[in-house]
């Protein structure tokens, strides 16, 4: 079985700038795969790469086994990409949109797909409606549902839910993971982790064009080892306690835990200094803290 | 193939919605020239013995048209796709580079015969110019405006803003087209301006345009036809290499 998506030593420069720099990622089909990274850490180029928006430079990619340059039709035809930028054709409407895309892809008479994808999110009211009458939010879901009018095998989300709000958000994910229930492939690029950790089964972290941290978000989370509290004391921490603070707001401290047992000297040292504990929160490792601690390693 | 007729189907429907911008204005256009000039020279001027000035001019603002609005079609609607990103959709879509021009050039030609048919049938109002031979018109009809549907292609992508198509336009397309014999016959001009003229690419589609109405032309209609189709085969393989290599498309 061809993987989803698999990318070997792949390069791309604009100019003295090494956006892609020897890039290796396999996706296998029916993931839920994320792509991380800070802005221009080339994951947008990645994605322009894997769909034919842009050449690359050196090395290999393709799609359930279709190379992107060389068989771009068959490779196309898998892939269903939403851009990250808002874009639009002014001249038609929702249903029109949405035609059209399916005819580019090779479909006729494929109404009862696109009355399916506009229901399921929430655009069956605008169907007749002209695209430069929709909401930002509106637009958005027509993009979603632009790429998913050939029943592609392979998504590809581009920062898909960046300045959306909650309902549309919930709308989305519950249908693409529906979708993925069914066996299709997701790719998503994300600036909310939060959404990363609960969806993607597997995650990449890009940085500066590389590849630096590539597992499940399980293995991910779990190499973090301890915890952090949250505390608001009636009085400043005790001096023995300093050297565990990450953040500090008046009284308000969040300290690193080496582990769970760690909380006991903690509060050991808070009543033998007479300080009393007016809040406490204990607070386990997300992906954010992954996040920041692979984004701080050198290259 | 269903991905090249629906990126033309799309092309022709655009056109439809702003059709008063489209094919209205420039027939109007075609009409206020038609009205100025037929009025300014009709008395004084006679080009092929026999014809009326305005029955003369007729053809040349029909062609003028034709190509005008050809250029105008694909250039236009790839630059608003460029900078408004909606190419994207097209770009995205397993649709072969040669599809992608054929189906904007199509559509150029669609556009730029729908108008030449609209400024003729209204100037009909004005001079009944003879129609000698048919398929000649047709037939340069047909191959100027995927001339220049090819070279509003080129022009389209290679521009990055509307300042610099205008420039296009206004610099190349217009002063082309003008210098052509439109409004004369080359043979009024001085020598040096007659000899200038036969570097014009426009001058052999108005000439041999006009050949199909009067059966009467500055020079072989043969020859023009060699020249307009030897123009579209180099302009069509340059065209077909720049999308092919991606040029502005595929960063």
């Amino acid at each position: 079985m061809f993987p989803a998506v698999d990318a070997r030593q792949v390069h791309k420069h604009y100019g003295s700038l090494h956006a892609l720099d020897g890039v290796d990622l396999r996706i296998e089909q029916g993931e839920f795969f994320g792509l991380l990274g800070p802005n221009g850490a080339g994951k947008t180029t990645l994605i322009n790469l894997l769909a034919g928006l842009a050449l690359p430079d050196g090395g290999q990619i393709s799609v359930l086994g279709y190379d992107v340059v060389k068989q771009y039709r068959d490779s196309r035809r898998q892939l269903g990409v939403v851009p990250q930028e808002l874009v639009f054709d002014p001249f038609f409407t929702v249903r029109e949109t949405l035609r059209l895309q399916s005819g580019y892809f090779g479909l006729r008479r494929n109404d009862a797909w696109i009355d399916e994808v506009m229901h399921h999110l929430d655009l069956t009211d605008k169907a007749d409606t002209n695209m430069r009458r929709l909401s930002g939010g509106m637009k958005r879901r027509v993009l979603v549902a632009q790429a998913l009018v050939h029943k592609p095998p392979v998504i590809v989300l581009d920062e898909p839910t960046a300045g959306v709000d909650v309902e549309l958000r919930q709308t989305m994910w519950r249908f693409i993971q529906q979708l993925n229930r069914d066996g299709q492939t997701v790719l998503l690029t994300t600036h909310y982790l939060e959404e990363a950790e609960a969806l993607c089964g597997r995650i990449a972290m890009l940085k500066r064009g590389q590849v630096v941290a590539l597992d499940s978000t399980k293995n991910l989370l779990s190499s973090i080892a301890g915890c952090r509290v949250r505390l608001k004391l009636a009085d400043a921490l005790p001096t023995a306690l300093l050297a565990q603070v990450i953040e500090q707001t008046g009284t308000n401290y969040l300290l690193a835990l080496s582990s769970f047992q760690a909380l006991e000297s903690v509060l050991e040292e808070l009543r033998l200094a007479g300080v009393m504990v007016q809040e406490m929160a204990l607070l386990q490792p997300d992906l954010e803290d992954v996040f920041l601690r692979v984004m701080g390693r050198p290259c | 193939m269903l991905s090249f007729y629906t990126l033309f189907y799309k092309e022709t429907l655009r056109v439809q919605k702003v059709a008063f911008q489209t094919l209205l204005a420039p027939i109007l256009t075609a009409l206020l020239y038609l009205l100025i000039f037929s009025h300014v020279l009709e008395q004084h001027v006679e080009v092929y013995p026999g014809v009326r000035y305005t029955a003369f001019l007729i053809p040349g603002l029909v062609m003028m048209s034709v190509l005008q609005n050809a250029f105008a079609n694909s250039s236009s609607s790839l630059i608003q796709s460029k900078i408004t990103g909606n190419l994207v959709f097209v770009l995205l879509a397993p649709i072969a580079y040669w599809e992608f021009f054929a189906a904007y050039v199509l559509a150029s030609v669609v556009r730029g015969l729908a108008v030449g048919l609209g400024v003729y049938l209204a100037a009909l109002w004005f001079a009944q110019p003879p129609l000698q031979f048919p398929l000649w018109i047709v037939l340069f009809a047909v191959l100027g405006s995927a001339l220049l549907g090819s070279l509003g292609v080129v022009a389209g992508i290679w521009a990055e803003k509307f300042d610099q198509l205008a420039g296009f336009q206004n610099f190349i397309i217009m002063p082309l087209t003008f210098l052509s014999g439109v409004f004369y016959s080359i043979h009024s001009l001085p020598a040096f301006w007659q000899d200038l003229s036969r570097f014009n690419p426009f001058f052999y589609m108005i000439d041999g345009f006009r050949y199909g109405f009067f059966g009467t032309s500055d020079i072989s209609p043969w020859f023009s036809l060699a020249v307009v189709g030897g123009c579209l085969l180099v302009m069509t393989a340059f065209t077909l290499a720049m999308l092919r290599s991606g040029y502005k498309l595929r960063g």
